[in-house]
Order: structure tokens, then C-alpha cells, then sequence
């Protein structure tokens, strides 16, 4: 009896995926842990995607498999990669917080037939570890490079940079660097502080001290985004007339409630502002809202994994549901469609999104919530970044 | 010059925020002799009650801090009974793995009921803004924090050595049978300073919140730096901890301001010179 049934099994296994099928798509992000609200947007935006759009392809239905990695951790995000591959025999591979748990997992996509799209990991270098990498969110380099064209604009020729010192924020000093010294500006300091830096004060001292004026900041969205806001105000920085550039990874929505009025007037580049005024914008925000339960927790990436499932939706349309990577990457290159944040495409060249880059400014609405107000768009910006990864 | 003074001002307060955090550590390590990792854990209930308080209920700063040093000892005395009294007396091992377990379930309760975003504790108007002292601006609540750490390290001293109370614990630490057979009673003692180390975490959570803000991994973020300050100072001795925050303070704060770039290795460069040379911190005792 038990012998039937394993023999069944694998028969049945072998079988592989005929039409009218169950389709698994992979999904690994952080769900527990330090950064669990980030993977509650991944699971927001999916839902909202799948709340929209059904759950069925065509005659096949899409099941959601969630592997949970707390915090950047290659080994353990490659050994997530292959089960989801060999043992739930996934079709699709998608989520990726962090770039090194991507950069683990992309040498066995070849092997596996297997697409990844990335909803969040935001290293320009990933797209060149494989050509089955397809990428919804954002690059530091792709958000960093307007806010120098804004600063230049506001007549600010000296300009502090100030970053935490990890690969992300080593993108945004060397992306803000080229775009700012393009334009005439100069770099008066860059300094790169450790992570786990909490007393901001000295920093701000060496802000004064540099005569700059202003500051080019970025800081992974979190808890010490909330220090150095403070400080930079505290020390009289913000009164001074000092002003403060940053990607919009500082500002992100759900740190803008504790950041309150400290927040008020910065000024931030970012793809995505829960506020964008678009109908799109507003069907996604009402069912990713359900979706993650509480209003203020809802984030930019929630809106890369919305538009990560609507890329796979099409890749799945593209191959009727048969495994096969290389054409489900080939049917979306170039594909161009109206996503919550704005017109965006598919770049055939790099499979990373290009998209609308917002100038936004923390305001407060009527009712008292604080909002990124976006004010000016720099349309269509690819990723200046790729050029220059190695 | 001025630079020089201001970065004074800055390792001053920064020192007596981390003396306000880490005090209460320093007594259950040094006075009960109990590594109490959960310390973090504790300073983030009274985080989150202060926030509560004064943010969503709107009652006011003064109000949220009693409130969060009375809510978190109510929560920790269950705690003390139940747990902590079976680990008084037993090795450094047991001890650990039962305060690491006690945060990592601080840590999932406070994530499940308050959720994973960072709170505030808005401040008083009185504390808001800034003041001018002369050669720089600098956060009244800074001033405020400095104020703090120096009432709380009177306030202890002064409890601990000249206090009925302190003679009490200090025997009871010594040779607790002893104390017992002459009538202290040892397990009013324990709990009572357990009470007051844990409503110190909580004050120091609430006040040191503009430097370390609340969030639910906050008791494992900062666990390493309030260790290394109670190692550095010598467990249960208040000058010696008060010596190590200021000193660690200042070498923290120049460090970063001369070389960001070099992280916390002027920190923890510091604390290997101090610990070779003073292996029981600063003040430390022979056992």
C-alpha cells in the first residue's frame, strides 16, 4: 500500500506541470524579525495584486509559497532558493529584501528554469549575477541621482555627504557624488558613519564645522533614521538654514509617524509616496490597506512586490503556464504598463524597472497625518548605476 | 576651542544617558549577582508604557514616566516571583540562558501587541526645543538627561551606603545565611532591589529615548552596550559606572567626531585597554 502510494507520487511528480495546473511562485523575505514590516508589505502588495487580479492565470491557479529569512543572510537565503526549487517545485522565484540573500540564489536559476523578481533588493550589481533576474523596485543609484539635480537647482554649490557606511549607502554617496559634481556642485566631506551609530550629535558638529551647505544624508529606513532627524534639528542644523537632501528611504511612510514635526519640509527622491494621486494608486492602496490591516504600516515595498506579481502574471501568460525561464524573461522585456506609482517599463537591456523618480516633501494633511507630497517627477530614469557596478 | 567644548557637552550627556540605561544592570549584576539580560527588555516595556501614555492618551510627559516606572515593576514582580528567585545563586550559565529567553519573549509580545513600527514619547514643552549656553546650542532634553543621571547616582549612592535599607542588602549580597540568621529578611531585600534596578531600566528607557527610540528589537540592539558599561565599571558600584559612562562617553563621542569612518573601534579599543588593566572594571571588588 505504502509502496503504491509512494509510486503514485512520484509518477505524479514527474508529471511536471501540464495546462489547468497549481503554479507555485517562491517567495522569500524577511517575515519575522528586525524587519518584519517589510515583509509584511511584500505579503500586503501580493495579496492586493492577487485581491484585484484572481488567483487564476488562464486555466492555472497561483499558490504563494512564504520562506521566512529574518535578517541578510546568503547560506541560509540559497538553501530557501534550492528547496523552494527542488522539493516545492516552484516555478517562480520572487521577494529579496536584501541584496546578498538575492545575489545567493541567482547561480541556480540557470539550473532550476527558474525566473526571479526581485520586490525590493536594490543593488545595481544583482541584474549582472544572471540573466533570469527581473527587478520591480529601485536602485539606491536610480533614486539618489535626482535629489542632486534638485539641490543644484536650489542654488546649493557645497554640499556635506553623510551615510551609513554599508553597501547601500556607499551607492548613494557615490551616485549623489557623480550627478552633483556633474552639475557644477562640490563635495565638501563624506563621511560614512557604522550602522549601529545612535548619538548623532558629533555628526552634526562635523556638519557645522564643514561650512557645507547643505547635507546629503541616507540611512536605511528604520530606527535611526529617527536620531539623526532629531539631531539634525536639536543642534540647530535645520535652524541654521542647512539643507537636507536624502533618498526616500529616510522618509519612508511608516517611519513618519514617530519622525512627526521633525520631519516637516524634507526633501526626498523616491519612486513611490503611498500619497501618489493616481486611480491606480488608489485601488492598490485600498486593498494592500485591507491586506496589511493597519493603514500607517503600508510602505514603498509593498508597491514592488505588487508590480513583482504582475510581472510574473504576465510571464505565466507569456508561457501558458510550461516552465520555461528563458521565455518567460524574454516576454516581459519591454513590457510597459501603468503601475501605482506611475507609467513604468521593463529596460530589455538591464530587466530592472524604469520608472518615475519623485521629488517629494514631508507635509501634514488636514487631519493630521504627515504624508510625502510629491512635487516634481523626473520621468522615465533607468539605473545609472548599472554602468558603474562591477 | 569651541569645537572642543561642544563635543564635551555632547560625550556628557551622551555618558549620562547610557549611566541612566545601564545603572539598574550594574545593581542586579553586582548587588543580587545575577547576569540579567533581559535589563534591555525591561527599559522597553518602560519605553512603550510612557509612549502609550503620553502619546495615545495625551496625559503628559511627567505622567508617562511615573507611569512607566510603576507599570513595569508591577509587570517584572510575577516575573521575579516566578522566574528570577529560582536563578539567585546559580551559575552564570543558567542564569543567561533564562534571561535570553525572558527578552526574546519581551521582544515577541511587545512586536505582537504594539506592532513593529518605532514610538515616540513626545516631550514636555518645556524640554522641547533648544538652549543657548553660550558657545553652542544644545536639546534642553539633553540638560535634562545630564540632570537625570546625576539625581539617579546620588539617589543610589546614597540609598546604598548610608540608608538602613543598604546595609540590609549589602549583607544580604555578602553572606545571605548570615543575614538571614540575623533576622534580614533576604527575600523582601532581593525583591525590593530588583524592583528598584527594574524601575530604573524603565526611567532610563524613557529618558534615553531620544538616543536609543523604542522599537521591539531594542532589548537585544542595546544588550552589548549596557554590558560592556556594567564590565567596564564594575558591576554594583555606582562611582565606578558613573566613570565608565563618562569615559566611555567621551572616547565614543571624539571618536566619531574625528574619524566616523573608524566606527566603534575607539569604543571597544577603550574597553580591552580598561578591562586589561582593571580586570574587574573600574571600582570592582575582589570576589
Amino acid at each position: 500500500m505504502k509502496k503504491a502510494a509512494i509510486a503514485a507520487f512520484a509518477v505524479m511528480a514527474m508529471c511536471g506541470t501540464a495546462s489547468a495546473d497549481v503554479i507555485k511562485v517562491g517567495v522569500v523575505g524577511p517575515f519575522s524579525g528586525p524587519f518584519a514590516l517589510q515583509g509584511k508589505n511584500f505579503k500586503a502588495g501580493i495579496d492586493a495584486y492577487m485581491a484585484l487580479h484572481g488567483n487564476t492565470v488562464g486555466d492555472d491557479t497561483i499558490e504563494i509559497v512564504y520562506r521566512d529569512i529574518p535578517a541578510a543572510d546568503p547560506a541560509q537565503s540559497k538553501a530557501l532558493g534550492q528547496e523552494l526549487i527542488v522539493k516545492e517545485k516552484v516555478q517562480y522565484l520572487a521577494g529579496f529584501y536584501f541584496t546578498p540573500d538575492a545575489m545567493a540564489v541567482t547561480p541556480v536559476l540557470k539550473q532550476g528554469n527558474v525566473p526571479m523578481v526581485i520586490m525590493n533588493a536594490a543593488t545595481s550589481a544583482i541584474m549582472k549575477t544572471s540573466p533570469l533576474v527581473v527587478r520591480t523596485s529601485f536602485t539606491t543609484w536610480q533614486t539618489s541621482t535626482p535629489i542632486a539635480k534638485v539641490a543644484s537647482d536650489a542654488g546649493v554649490k557645497k554640499i556635506i555627504s553623510v551615510v551609513s557606511d554599508y553597501g547601500p549607502g556607499v551607492d548613494a554617496e557615490n551616485a549623489f557624488k557623480k550627478a552633483f559634481e556633474e552639475t557644477g556642485g562640490e563635495i565638501v566631506e563624506a563621511i560614512r558613519m557604522p550602522l549601529s551609530t545612535n548619538d548623532f550629535s558629533p555628526i552634526m558638529q562635523r556638519i557645522k564645522d564643514s561650512g557645507a551647505e547643505g547635507v546629503f544624508a541616507f540611512l536605511p529606513s528604520g530606527p535611526t533614521t529617527l536620531g539623526f532627524v532629531k539631531a539634525f534639528n536639536d543642534n540647530g542644523l535645520k535652524a541654521a538654514g542647512t539643507k537636507f537632501y536624502a533618498p526616500g528611504d529616510l522618509t519612508q511612510e511608516s517611519d513618519l509617524p514617530a519622525l512627526g514635526d521633525a520631519a516637516l519640509g524634507i526633501q526626498t527622491t523616491f519612486h513611490y509616496a503611498v500619497s501618489h494621486d493616481s486611480p491606480e494608486n488608489k485601488a492598490f492602496v485600498e486593498a494592500a490597506t485591507k491586506a496589511i490591516g493597519k493603514a500607517e504600516e503600508l510602505s514603498f515595498p509593498s508597491v514592488g512586490a505588487y508590480d513583482g506579481m504582475h510581472v510574473i502574471y504576465k510571464m505565466i501568460e507569456a508561457t501558458g503556464g510550461e516552465q520555461d525561464a528563458q521565455k518567460a524573461v524574454e516576454a516581459v522585456k519591454g513590457l510597459t504598463w501603468t503601475s501605482p506609482r506611475g507609467p513604468v517599463s521593463i529596460d530589455p537591456e538591464s530587466r530592472h524597472i524604469t520608472q518615475n523618480i519623485y521629488l517629494r516633501e514631508v507635509t501634514k494633511t488636514a487631519d493630521g497625518k504627515y504624508i510625502n507630497k510629491e512635487v516634481q517627477t523626473f520621468e522615465k530614469q533607468g539605473d545609472p548605476g548599472l554602468a558603474v557596478a562591477k | 576651542m569651541q569645537t572642543v567644548f561642544s563635543i564635551a557637552v555632547d560625550a556628557l550627556a551622551y555618558g549620562m544617558v547610557l549611566f541612566v540605561i545601564s545603572i539598574g544592570l550594574s545593581v542586579t549584576m553586582g548587588l543580587m549577582r545575577v547576569v540579567n539580560l533581559a535589563h534591555g527588555g525591561f527599559a522597553m516595556i518602560g519605553g512603550y508604557i510612557a509612549s502609550y501614555v503620553a502619546r495615545d492618551l495625551g496625559l503628559g510627559y511627567a505622567l508617562a514616566v511615573v507611569a512607566a516606572v510603576v507599570f513595569t515593576i508591577l509587570i517584572a514582580i510575577p516575573i521575579e516571583r516566578l522566574l528570577y528567585r529560582r536563578i539567585y545563586g546559580q551559575p552564570e550559565l543558567t542564569q543567561v540562558l533564562m534571561t535570553i529567553g525572558i527578552t526574546f519573549c519581551i521582544i515577541g509580545i511587545t512586536n505582537f501587541i504594539m506592532g513593529p513600527t518605532l514610538k515616540t514619547i513626545p516631550l514636555a514643552p518645556a524640554l522641547q526645543g533648544s538652549a543657548d549656553i553660550g558657545f553652542r546650542t544644545i536639546p534642553i532634553h539633553r540638560l535634562f538627561a545630564i540632570l537625570c543621571g546625576l539625581a539617579v547616582a546620588l539617589g543610589l549612592w546614597y540609598a546604598i551606603e548610608k540608608t538602613n535599607f543598604g546595609i540590609r542588602l549589602r549583607a544580604s549580597v555578602d553572606n545571605a545565611a548570615m543575614a538571614a540568621a540575623l533576622g534580614v529578611r533576604t527575600e523582601i531585600v532581593y525583591a525590593v532591589s530588583f524592583a528598584v534596578a527594574v524601575g530604573l531600566a524603565a526611567f532610563g528607557g524613557v529618558v534615553g529615548s531620544e538616543f536609543l527610540p523604542v522599537e521591539p528589537y531594542y532589548a537585544l540592539r542595546y544588550m552589548v552596550t549596557f554590558l560592556v558599561v556594567v564590565s567596564v565599571g564594575g558591576a554594583g558600584s555606582i562611582p565606578g559606572a558613573l566613570a565608565a559612562c563618562l569615559l566611555l562617553g567621551a572616547v565614543d563621542t571624539t571618536g566619531r567626531y574625528l574619524m566616523p569612518e573608524f566606527g566603534e573601534f575607539f569604543f571597544y579599543l577603550a574597553v580591552i585597554a580598561i578591562i586589561c588593566i582593571f580586570p574587574r572594571g573600574l571600582a570592582g571588588r575582589a570576589k
